[in-house]
């Protein structure tokens, strides 16, 4: 009874694994600290009833130290706050380290925004992650200290510029289902380490999905061709596919990059050795040999350079990907 | 030694009337602005340090009220920066200029030469120069407020305090001058101790009050330099850019934590040790009972300023410090909580059979027990890894704080003022009022700091300044309960100073305590004693006795000598 009103009164509902165990460290906590006080307050009061002022009453002389019982008041608190103790730091070591194979997102905070970004290249400002599976959080800061806090789950760890910390949680219960925000009530996520002026406006909406969701959601919010225009799309994958490794888009031809540049190239003639030959042809840049270049890239080699580009088959790179590339080579001059 | 006389040229004005005492011995702004003399000193830090509360008080209460509504009271964009502004600034003064000197250079200047029956400090001069270094570094802050402020919150966390444009240059300075303020008065209260006890008072016949000012004394000279040199670090930093706390010259900002809080986390016993002192001598005094467990006590004034040097990490649990250096402090801060339960349970023991007087000061006494029980109590949510983890840097936070300083500290010290008031002004004030004041702050505090816990640990976090609706109920709640708390503050005061005006004369000693400053007058004469006191044991009252002529206690030349060494 007692403890059902601890419950609704005290705690945000627990929706992560480790949640229950923090909520029981702190009801263990509180009611033995209940105890006590109601002992203290309890005595004081009857001391205060019993002895005081009153004409006719004079105190009466007691000993003013009992060791029998300074021992007994001293030996008892010390054994409980042992125990306190150590609740204490198994649980925290448990959100410490976060289990092996755990999904990672990186969340990156600061003034006065989060961006969280996912392994399959999409990026969101609300956190978005799947029910029942744990979830590693790579948390960085790109200007001053901030916090990351999430109720529901009980973890909290903050985010310290130039330096990367962690923490972790696997929820328990989804928010909604659908890959549709309206679908949700989603859980609280705030900044706790002051910040500066919009401290108190860093706080996100947290929405835990069934897998299922999250996959396509993370899909979707992954999918940059539907949501940009080709030429922006293009650049963006250009750049998170790896192209922008080994070619350079400022003109660079030195070595450093393995591959030729290739910004003002579109329509172009150049030199390539077909594989098995020995003596150049000569062909144009145009959409066929760019796709040819990437799914076949050691087919024609140009001159001057070796063999080594990876081979973009289409499970690395679709069809529709490599035409918004296209665009972007066109367009860069 | 202990015959330093506070005499000078400047204080040669005052008269040798035997009925002229501090107060009267002389007049004139003068006399007051660079008197060598404790008892003034200790009265003119009373005066600014009220001042200081008064303003820090003012500060919160518009926190609570903007604090109403969630998009802030007083509008949305605009405000965002003068709450953040008004929180620092409210910790700030409440901090460094109120509750860190209030205890020890108000009442310990006063009362500490009387008890030991000394006619002043060690070193007088040095004592003035603390007082006058107070107020050079009030005016910093003061100058803080007036041009562009402060927002980093009393902690001063970098890299926000190297980047942000409010004046962190003149706060900083601010806490510098102070830090040598109170390093001053804790080096006066450690060489009056030691060298000017008179013959017949042992270690262990001192009254706890001593030994907490003395425990105290030893963390002021120990931990305060750790703050003056890190923010003079922090200047260095805003000005030079010497790169030890900006990570974008590979510093550090963890270091400064660990900085910060070396020193802060003492700092926090510099504010209770003495609180607790005060508690000690009032449970005595009020239930003519001496005090249960002395040496315990005694001894664990200086264990909890010593173990205070070793938990500083234990504010930094979510930081990114090592999980083991977590675990460490942890433990450490458990070890620290267990003197100061005992102490509790002392206290409570030492009403048992006796006779409760159930005057003003020990209604605060009682009060002080309830609300820093609670404070103590919630502590250990924090101080274990796992719900602090939750719990860190929300409203439970602030919550256990406040009830820590405000219930614990400023409880203590409103008790301490109008247990020796008598004392320093020579007037009694009303009981009646006295009582409905304390009743009020009471219920005024509980209705502002209970609600907290409850938002806090339901994840409303501190330091803002607008919040999701869910919290509103409890911020209703805790804003009324702020406002009948101000009331009952306020209240409290007057009570005081109307009693300037119309309180009967007070007798030498009104309360039947046995500790030696309640043997000379009341107001104390200049030079605080016509003859050397006899040192008696602190809390044998056996010989004092009710005389309703003058309305006090006086000795009973015939009362059996008491058995010596009491305790
Ligand atoms: C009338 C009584 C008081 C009220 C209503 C009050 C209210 C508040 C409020 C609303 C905050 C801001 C909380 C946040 O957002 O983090 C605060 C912070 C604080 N208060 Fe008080 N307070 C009172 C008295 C005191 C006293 C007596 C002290 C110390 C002697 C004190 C020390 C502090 C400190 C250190 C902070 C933290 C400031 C910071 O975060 O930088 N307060 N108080
Ligand atoms: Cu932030």
């Amino acid at each position: 009874m007692l403890s059902i009103l601890a419950d609704t009164m005290f705690f945000p509902p627990e929706r992560s694994t480790v949640a229950g165990s923090v909520d029981g460290l702190f009801d263990f906590i509180y009611y033995l600290s209940l105890f006590f006080f109601v002992l203290i307050i309890g005595a004081m009061i009857y001391f205060v009833l019993k002895y005081y002022q009153r004409p006719g009453h004079t105190e009466t002389p007691s000993p003013s130290h009992n060791e029998a019982l300074e021992i007994t008041w001293s030996v008892i608190p010390s054994i409980l706050v042992g125990v306190i103790f150590f609740f204490g730091f198994t649980g925290y070591l448990n959100v410490r380290e976060a289990p092996e194979n755990a999904y990672e997102i990186q969340v990156i905070a600061s003034k006065w925004n989060w961006v969280f970004k996912y392994p399959n290249g999409a990026e969101s400002s609300d956190l978005h992650i799947p029910v029942d599976r744990d979830v590693k959080f790579l948390l960085q800061s790109q200007d001053v200290l901030h916090s990351f806090y999430i109720p529901a789950f009980r973890i909290k760890m903050d985010c310290v510029p130039a330096r990367y910390t962690s923490t972790w949680a696997r929820a328990t219960h989804t928010t909604g289902s659908g890959i549709d925000d309206s679908g949700h009530a989603p859980l609280r996520l705030f900044c706790a380490e002051y910040c500066g002026e919009q401290h108190s406006k860093m706080h996100r909406g947290v929405f835990v999905h069934e897998t299922a969701d999250f996959d396509q959601w993370v899909e979707k919010a992954a999918n940059i061709l539907e949501n940009n225009p080709p030429e922006i799309a293009g650049e963006i994958l250009f750049k998170r596919k790896g192209c922008a490794q080994c070619h350079s888009v400022e003109g660079d031809n030195s070595a450093k990059y393995p591959g030729p540049p290739l910004n003002g190239q579109w329509g172009t003639e150049r030199q390539v050795i077909p594989r098995g030959s020995s003596s150049p042809i000569t062909v144009t840049m145009d959409e066929n040999y760019v796709r040819q270049s990437i799914r076949q890239p050691n087919s024609e080699i140009v001159v001057g350079r070796k063999p080594g580009m990876t081979v973009f088959t289409p499970q690395l790179l679709k069809d529709e990907e490599i035409t918004a590339i296209i665009a972007y080579l066109k367009s860069i001059k | 030694m202990s015959t330093i006389t506070p005499e000078t040229h400047i204080d040669s004005g005052h008269n040798d009337d035997p009925s002229s005492n501090y107060l009267t011995s002389s007049s004139g702004f003068m006399s007051w602005a660079f008197t060598l003399d404790h008892k003034r000193i200790g009265v003119m830090y009373l005066v600014g340090i009220f001042a200081a509360f008064f303003l820090g008080g003012v500060l919160a209460l518009l926190l609570r009220l903007h604090l109403m509504v969630p998009n802030g009271l007083f509008g949305d964009w605009v405000s965002l920066n003068s709450y953040n502004q008004l929180f620092t600034l409210h910790g700030a003064v409440m901090i460094f200029l109120f509750i860190i000197p209030s205890v020890p250079a108000a009442l310990g200047n006063f009362v500490l030469p009387l008890m030991v029956g000394a006619k002043d400090v060690a070193f007088p001069r040095m004592n003035l120069a603390s007082f006058h270094l107070w107020v050079f570094g009030a005016i910093f802050f003061l100058i803080a407020l007036v041009t562009t402020g402060l927002d980093t919150g009393w902690t001063f966390y970098t890299p926000y305090s190297i980047e942000t444009q409010t004046n962190v240059i003149a706060a900083t300075i601010g806490a510098f001058i102070l830090g040598f303020s109170s390093i001053f008065t804790g080096l006066n209260f450690i060489v009056t101790v030691n060298t000017m006890r008179p013959p017949g008072m042992t270690w262990f016949k001192m009254p706890l009050f001593m030994w907490a000012i003395y425990a105290t004394a030893i963390i002021q000279i120990l931990a305060t330099p750790v703050l003056g040199i890190t923010l003079l670090l922090l200047m260095g930093e805003r000005i030079l850019g010497i790169g030890i706390f900006d990570p974008s010259m590979g510093g550090d900002p963890v270091l400064f934590q660990h900085f910060f809080w070396f020193y802060s986390h003492p700092a926090v016993y510099i504010m209770i040790l003495p609180a607790m002192g005060i508690i000690s001598e009032l449970m005595s005094v009020y239930s003519r009972k001496p005090i249960f467990g002395y040496t315990f006590i005694a001894y664990s004034s200086i264990a909890i300023a010593l173990l205070g040097f070793l938990v500083w990490g234990h504010h930094m649990f979510v930081s990114g410090q090592s999980p083991m250096a977590a675990v460490i402090f942890s433990g450490l801060t458990f070890s620290v909580s267990i003197p100061s339960a005992i102490k509790v349970f002392n206290w409570t023991a030492t009403m048992y059979k006796g006779n409760i007087n159930l005057a003003t000061p020990m209604c605060y006494a009682l009060s002080f027990i309830f609300l820093f029980t609670i404070g103590g109590l919630t502590g250990l949510f924090l101080g274990a890894l796992a719900t602090d983890v939750h719990l860190h840097d929300t409203y439970f936070v602030v919550a256990h704080f406040h009830y820590v300083m405000m219930g614990g500290t400023v409880i203590a010290f409103v008790g301490g003022l109008y247990h020796w008031w008598p004392k320093m002004f020579g007037v009694m004030y009303n009981e009646f009022f006295g009582r409905l004041f304390c009743a009020v702050v009471f219920f005024g505090f509980n209705l502002t700091f209970l609600p907290q816990f409850v938002m806090g640990s339901r994840g409303m976090p501190r330091r803002y300044a607008t919040y999701v609706d869910e919290y509103q109920i409890y911020h209703v709640l805790s804003t009324i309960g702020a406002l009948a708390l101000g009331i009952g503050m306020v209240g409290a005061i007057a009570v005081l100073v109307i009693s300037l005006f119309n309180g009967r004369k007070a007798p030498a000693n009104p309360w039947g305590a046995a500790t030696l400053e309640w043997t000379c007058t009341s107001p104390p004469p200049y030079y605080n004693f016509e003859h050397a006191p006899h040192v008696d044991s602190p809390y044998d009252y056996s010989g004092l006795k009710y005389d309703p002529q003058i309305g006090g206690y006086v000795k009973d030349p015939n009362a059996p000598k008491p058995a010596a060494g009491h305790h």
